[in-house]
């Protein structure tokens, strides 16, 4: 059983895996208690599992625990700021279990061009999947961010 | 180390144990019990709906589920209007099998016609209660008295008495009284507001507690192997194919085959890589040509739905114009892969489900697994949404028998390659249909012929107790597959047959509006069909056939938003560089009886690659009073986002032996940068009924799309999905 060290939402955390290749997004959810990122699909097609991993997204359910050593995670409950703001405004959810993935990948997408177009924003989020077909109230949500 | 744990089909019914005397009720409620509230009974007890507490604060009770559509929102505004209580007051607590009354499963856009009318009707016994105790208590006639801000009070505003002070804490002790007298609509001030969501923030800031996420005590993860052909026997396992993998316990019975691990990671590892061996499966058509196979199939039973006038012989008498459609199997394709948590126990089951239908559940895990109902406590918990019965039940059932056979409590979650794979699938199907106009453009007659897989109506076999060998039921249960099927144009002569094939290949299920939208396609692709023979404008000849002005408001609505310019399809200036763009319009009323909705749409069409661009849509909706126009809104453009998915892309594939579309490559769903913009125009009517609306606006989408994508191209697509593949080769043919 190995250990792995990294921070997750500012804090260090310890956690043994009995397998390295164990997707980081059990460890999350089942080891830290922290459940905001869900299990899609498992095979990083979907984005409902999005976490930034030093700021940049990842898809949690296909990144190894190894690779998150050393490194800072952070899930939707450590994000704060003006995304999720932005999406309980626009009452931009409908079942809501994209909703994590997609601010995740909004904050991450709007760190790096806090002024996007709306079709750079189509183009960030395209690997993020919505099957209520909220994608108009999710766009202006980040929109909303990206002219504030 | 590894246990197996086998059991004959006997040694389970009997683990069952029907010696349960006693059941324990769920603790956050330690007030309701079966006794005092008559939950899962007829839904007559104002208190089985209604429960006022000391603090002021009311919950509000229901069998149905809100999965995200707002209905729970809906549920408060009812109830606050008819009550004069503060809308924030209210919260709801739905579908738990041990404290809501059952008044249906959520389907069908009946969360609003039939639950919220249920509750309205339980608080206006409940306001004509608490105005004849606030009589006594402030010594004047109730007919002087009226309730606001929670306060019991004389019209005229002198000191009122607060509610909870009245009753709060106690029951009301009496009959729901259809006959209480309701508030004016036109005296509204909660219901028509577009009232925030109270789940929405913690939505979107991840501390939602969704089924997924729940945990119990001593539970373990699960997770079931499926056969690699469908009705395949499960031969041989070889439990040393995972003796690397720790912690793990095969559970066998019959064909059912699954693992259970105290961690998670371990299940799925386990299950990946337990070898079995399997005999062949029972064999399927194959997706490819399935057209063929359901216009050929033995059928089991013809229904005629429409018969006016003589349609055979009005249309044998002219040239008829005549034209084929094909709506093929989708999945749900729910984003969370279905997931249960079962606490199998002598003295009673536990059940935590996204079920749109926990009573439903219930009784049918207690038919399957021979457990008295009152012995099985079903707990509904938000999943993602499901659009209808996805994989729900089936996961139940899954955990139900992975946690009898392992004495302790297990959640199952579906992998991805089961949820597409082995969800109940929306029916495919078939429409022929045949029509013909006179020298005026006038429809003179029509004739539409259904072909749907089939077999008899009633409970679908759950797949875990089907492995397992358990006698259940083998009915389908996709309903009301045939509204929608006729025009709703003036014209003489009508026919409309349905043939119901006497198999499927695959499971089916309820996948939203269903039956309506592949008729509506039929139906509204045909019209334009007709209007294009007829050289006429497609509003204008839809508009002149249409004699109800609200029909006509929305069709008017929906085309005044869209600029739409009256001329013939297709578009003489389609070509704009490498695209073809035009516009079309779609118009039904769902059902034939509820909301009316009108739709018009933009597209350009790359006829190099054959993608479909849609760039905007717009849609006029009118479902009579409106409750909440922010959540209908959200609804609405969810239906048209979500129909577009299906109409553009989705399609089960399946070979001889399985479903070979089994994640998000093989069955794409749309994506961002294919998202339109939508304009939505909502038509409140509050002197109306008011009409659900989770699936109305998703009728006629893919009908005007294929109308739009007539006028750009000139083509005409009559199989969906329309994809690139399809669109590109419909250009060349």
């Amino acid at each position: 059983m190995a250990t792995y060290r990294f921070r997750v939402n500012g804090n260090a955390a310890t956690v043994d895996s009995w397998d390295p290749d164990q997707p980081l997004l059990y460890v999350l959810r089942n080891t830290l208690g922290l459940h905001s990122a869900k299990f899609g699909c498992g095979l990083g097609q979907c984005g409902a599992c999005t976490v930034l991993v030093d700021g940049k997204a990842v898809r949690s359910c296909v990144m190894p625990v190894r690779q998150a050593a050393g490194r800072a995670v952070t899930t939707l409950e450590g994000l704060g700021g003006a995304v999720p703001a932005a999406f309980i405004a626009e009452q931009a959810a409908q079942c809501g279990y994209c909703t994590s993935g997609m601010v995740m990948g909004a904050a991450a997408l709007l760190a790096e061009t806090p002024h996007p177009s709306l079709d750079r924003v189509k183009q960030g989020l395209g690997g993020n999947l919505c099957r209520c077909g909220t994608h108009t109230r999710i766009l202006n949500a980040v929109m909303r961010v990206a002219k504030a | 180390m590894h246990t197996m744990t086998s059991l004959t089909r006997r040694g389970l019914l009997k683990s069952g144990g029907a010696l349960m005397v006693s059941f324990a009720l769920g603790a956050a409620l330690p007030k309701r019990s079966l006794a005092q509230n008559g939950p899962g009974g007829p839904a007559a007890d104002v208190d089985s709906f209604i429960a006022i507490h000391t603090d002021g604060s009311v919950t509000i009770y229901t069998s149905k589920v809100d999965i995200g559509t707002g209905l729970a929102t809906a549920f408060r505004q009812t109830a606050a209007e008819e009550l004069g209580i503060p809308v924030e007051r209210f919260n709801v607590v739905e579908g738990d099998t041990a404290t809501t009354p059952n008044h249906g499963g959520t389907g069908g856009s009946s969360g609003i016609p039939r639950g919220a009318a249920d509750i309205r009707r339980a608080a206006a016994t409940a306001r004509q209660a608490l105005l004849d105790l606030g009589a006594k208590q402030l010594n004047r006639p109730a007919a002087e008295l009226t309730i606001s801000n929670g306060e019991v009070r004389p019209v005229n505003g002198s000191q009122g008495i607060a509610v909870a002070t009245l009753i709060g804490g106690k029951r009301f002790s009496l009959k729901v009284d259809p006959q209480a007298p309701l508030k004016d609509p036109a005296t509204y001030t909660v219901v028509g507001k577009p009232i925030l969501r109270a789940d929405v923030p913690a939505k979107c800031t991840g501390r939602h507690v969704y089924l997924q996420d729940l945990s119990v005590p001593g539970m373990l993860h699960g997770r079931v192997v499926r056969p690699p052909a469908t009705g395949a026997k499960l031969l041989r396992v070889d439990e040393s194919s995972i003796r690397a993998i720790p912690g793990v316990r095969v559970v066998r019975v019959e064909s059912f085959l699954g693992v259970v691990a105290k961690d998670e990671w371990a299940a799925i590892r386990a299950a990946r890589e337990l070898k079995a061996t399997w005999s062949e499966g029972s064999g399927l058509p194959g997706s490819a040509g399935f057209e063929r196979t359901l216009r050929e199939g033995p059928v089991d039973r013809d229904q005629s739905v429409a018969n006016r006038g003589d349609a055979p012989t009005a249309l044998a008498a002219v040239k008829p114009l005549s034209a084929t459609y094909y709506w093929p199997f989708q999945s749900h394709a729910s984003l969370a892969p279905s997931c249960a948590v079962a606490d199998v126990k002598e003295s009673g089951t536990t059940v935590w489900s996204a079920s749109q239908n926990p009573f439903g559940l219930r009784g049918n895990l207690a038919k399957v697994f021979g457990i008295p109902q009152e012995k099985i406590h079903v707990i509904y918990m938000d999943g993602s949404g499901s659009y209808g019965g996805n994989g729900s039940d089936d996961a139940a059932a899954d955990a139900l028998l992975l946690s009898r056979a392992a004495g302790q409590p297990v959640r199952v979650q579906w992998m991805r390659e089961d949820e597409h794979g082995w969800d109940p699938k929306g029916p495919a199907q078939l429409l022929d249909v045949r029509g013909a106009i006179d020298a005026n453009g006038n429809i003179v007659a029509w004739k539409t012929e259904m072909w749907l897989p089939g077999g008899p109506q009633g409970e679908r076999a759950l797949l875990g107790p089907e492995s397992a060998g358990l006698a259940q039921g083998h009915g389908q249960n996709a309903g009301a597959m045939t509204l929608n099927t006729d025009p709703p144009y003036a014209t003489a002569n009508l026919r409309v047959v349905a043939h119901s094939l006497k198999d499927t290949p695959l499971r089916l299920s309820n996948l939203r509006a269903p039956g309506k939208i592949a008729n509506v396609f039929a139906v509204e692709s045909f019209t334009d069909e007709l209007a294009v023979a007829a050289a006429m404008d497609a509003a204008a000849f839809r508009r002149r056939a249409l004699t109800d002005p609200r029909a006509i408001a929305v069709l008017e609505r929906a085309l005044a938003m869209i600029e739409w310019q009256p001329r013939p399809s297709p578009n003489p200036k389609a070509a704009v560089g490498n695209l073809h763009v035009g516009r079309g319009v779609a118009y039904m009323r769902y059902k034939q009886a509820e909301n009316y909705v009108a739709m018009a749409m933009e597209v350009a069409v790359d006829r190099a690659t054959g993608r479909v661009a849609v760039r905007r849509v717009t849609c006029a909706h009118d479902c009579g009073l409106i409750v909440n126009p922010d959540g209908l809104r959200n609804q609405v453009e969810g239906n048209i986002m979500q129909t577009l998915s299906r109409t553009l892309h989705e399609e089960v594939m399946f070979d001889r032996s399985r479903v070979t579309s089994v994640d998000w490559a093989s069955y794409p769903v749309l994506t961002f940068p294919e998202a339109p913009a939508i304009e939505v125009a909502l038509i409140d009517h509050p002197d109306q009924p008011s009409y659900g609306a989770g699936e109305a606006a998703s009728a006629p989408v893919a009908a005007a799309l294929a109308n739009a994508i007539f006028d750009a191209t000139g083509v005409r697509l009559r199989i969906v999905p329309f994809t690139a593949a399809r669109v590109k080769a419909a250009l060349r043919a």
